[in-house]
């Protein structure tokens, strides 16, 4: 087996929306959702790589107490959640495929520093950034 | 909770609806995208899709500064990004970045940075080192004007020059 990080997660407001988000934009695929009451695990998969889940992960009970969920929601919708990566063979393709799906990009490709880069936030306020070769 | 101190600075709560909060930092995303261009409030309160004498406000109560300030420490750091990436001259710099002037530019970007365009290009050239491994856009914003005071008052307590350009900036 390969040892590494599995799994890590995102803060999202609607995990119906996110999940809509991710598979049906962006093309990852569901993983694993499971629920139990209100608690809902639920982490989705790029197809090019199956050794890593992106947990797409609601604030709140039983984990957390209502104030401090809510705090982490304004977070994310702020935009102040730590900045996120998605590598893509060809940037610009990408970019007007998603674009097309209703992706909200908040940069349009640049080529710099020999990559080509375009950013993208999630419907929480999560921001991507996207970087392919130039 | 506001505390007794907050209530007397007369710091509002900020704001915590979270949709509202999305749609101010759609507003900020914008300006990001586009700091060379004009954003007056009445622009900016579409984007965020709130009436124009709120935007303001709550902005600065999300985001902890006025939106102008807040585009301002944006073009400072463009500015800087091209002088330190580019050879384009200063006034090429200045206009790109949004400015009207080349004197409003040196002016501004000494009040907010306390160095000129061309001695800030001159150091940056000097230490760059290693920063190729970062991707450009932190990069970028690793050189943004933290910018906590209006221009109007870091020039006040440093005793430098008023440039009345900045009266118009939004509180």
């Amino acid at each position: 087996m390969n040892q590494g990080v599995q799994t890590a997660g995102l803060y999202v407001r609607d995990q119906d929306e996110a999940l809509a988000f991710y598979v049906e934009k962006l093309g990852f695929r569901v993983h694993t959702d499971v629920r139990n009451g209100d608690y809902r695990w639920l982490t989705v998969q790029h197809p090019e790589q199956p050794s890593f889940q992106l947990g797409l992960f609601r604030p709140g009970p039983p984990m957390l107490d209502a104030a401090t969920a809510q705090t982490l929601q304004a977070v994310v919708a702020k935009g102040a959640m730590p900045p996120l990566v998605l590598s893509v063979r060809d940037c610009r393709a990408a970019f007007e495929q998603m674009r097309a799906r209703g992706v909200e990009f908040i940069q349009e490709p640049v080529e710099r520093h020999g990559a080509v880069d375009a950013s993208f936030r999630d419907p929480s306020g999560n921001g991507w950034k996207m970087i392919g070769p130039a | 909770m506001p505390t007794a101190t907050a209530s007397a600075d007369r710091r509002p709560e900020a704001p915590r609806d979270p949709a509202l909060l999305r749609r101010l930092l759609r507003a900020k995303d914008r300006m990001d995208a586009a700091s060379h261009e004009d954003w007056p409030v009445h622009r900016l309160a579409q984007v965020s899709a709130v009436s124009d004498a709120h935007f303001a406000r709550s902005f600065k109560d999300a985001f902890g500064v006025p939106p102008h300030r807040y585009l301002l420490t944006r073009r400072i750091e463009r500015a800087s990004a091209l002088l330190r990436d580019t050879d384009l001259s200063i006034t090429e710099i200045a206009f790109q970045t949004g400015w009207k002037s080349l004197g409003t530019f040196g002016r501004t970007f000494r009040d907010v940075t306390g160095q000129s365009p061309g001695m800030v290009r001159a150091h940056m050239r000097a230490e760059a080192n290693g920063l190729d491994r970062v991707p450009g856009c932190y990069l970028s914003a690793a050189q943004r004007p933290d910018l906590t005071i209006a221009v109007l008052e870091k020039q006040r307590r440093e005793g430098t020059r008023i440039n009345p350009l900045h009266q118009q900036e939004v509180q």
